[in-house]
């Protein structure tokens, strides 16, 4: 049996969307897939050591809060200061209580199964970010990398 | 209750811990051996059988016993 490719471009910086491109890649290199992340734009933060990701109801009807308030309370009210600490504190105390790893673990676990992480150099340079805030053993590389192995993949998503 | 020569307790965690884990156990074991799994996920029932079906390990049991689901899996 030939081993199976997972291509995933992730682009999305926020606590929630971290979830996605990292759970996938995991659960995939456990069935043997040969598994590749390139991140791009606002994915970006999810390679730095220190990871300060946050969630915001802020734009986003579909997130439930707590008691069900996201039924009643007013969009507006959303944006009020404080609101995004205050759900991201919410958000992680419930993925701890209900068993979902943290971040971190799930990137190590990552790394462990050798899934490679790629940051965009171009992105990298657009915001003059810094190479070493961001953890070991990643590639920096172009969209061209990415096709290489993306054009031979089974699966390919975008996140 | 089968034999069995290892165990694993993923109690209390979620997707896609105990598969993560299973795996990882597996890598340690000989071909042939039997691992014991406990979760309490409830989507680990049809996540071990996927596993199974495409890592070739067998799944020799699944059940359900006081809330915790329970696994035989033999390394290939």
């Amino acid at each position: 049996m030939d081993e199976k490719k997972l291509a995933i471009i992730a682009t999305k910086g926020s606590l929630d969307w971290a979830y996605p491109p990292f759970i996938l890649a995991s659960t995939a290199s456990a069935l043997g897939y040969e598994t590749e992340i390139f991140f791009t734009f606002y994915g970006l933060q999810l390679l730095k050591k220190d990871l300060d990701l946050k969630v915001t109801p802020l734009g986003n009807p579909g997130m439930p809060m707590p008691g069900g308030m996201e039924k009643w309370f007013p969009t507006l009210l959303t944006a009020l200061p404080g609101m995004e600490a205050m759900m991201t504190s919410m958000m992680k105390k419930k993925m701890a209580s209900k068993g979902v790893a943290s971040l971190e673990e799930l990137r190590e676990l990552c790394q462990e199964a050798e899934v490679r992480l790629i940051a965009c150099q171009m992105t990298v340079d657009l915001f003059d970010m810094d190479p070493t805030a961001f953890v070991e053993g990643i590639e920096f590389a172009g969209a061209a990398r990415f096709f290489e192995f993306a054009g031979q993949s089974d699966i390919c998503l975008y996140i | 209750m089968a034999d069995f020569d290892q165990e694993l307790d993923a109690s209390g965690l979620n997707c896609p811990l105990p598969i993560l884990r299973a795996k990882k156990t597996l890598a340690g074991m000989e071909a042939g051996k039997v691992l014991h799994i406990i979760a309490t996920d409830p989507g680990s029932v049809k996540d071990f059988e996927a596993f199974a079906r495409q890592t070739g390990n067998e799944l020799m049991e699944s059940k359900e016993e006081g809330g915790k689901f329970l696994f035989l899996i033999k390394k290939v």
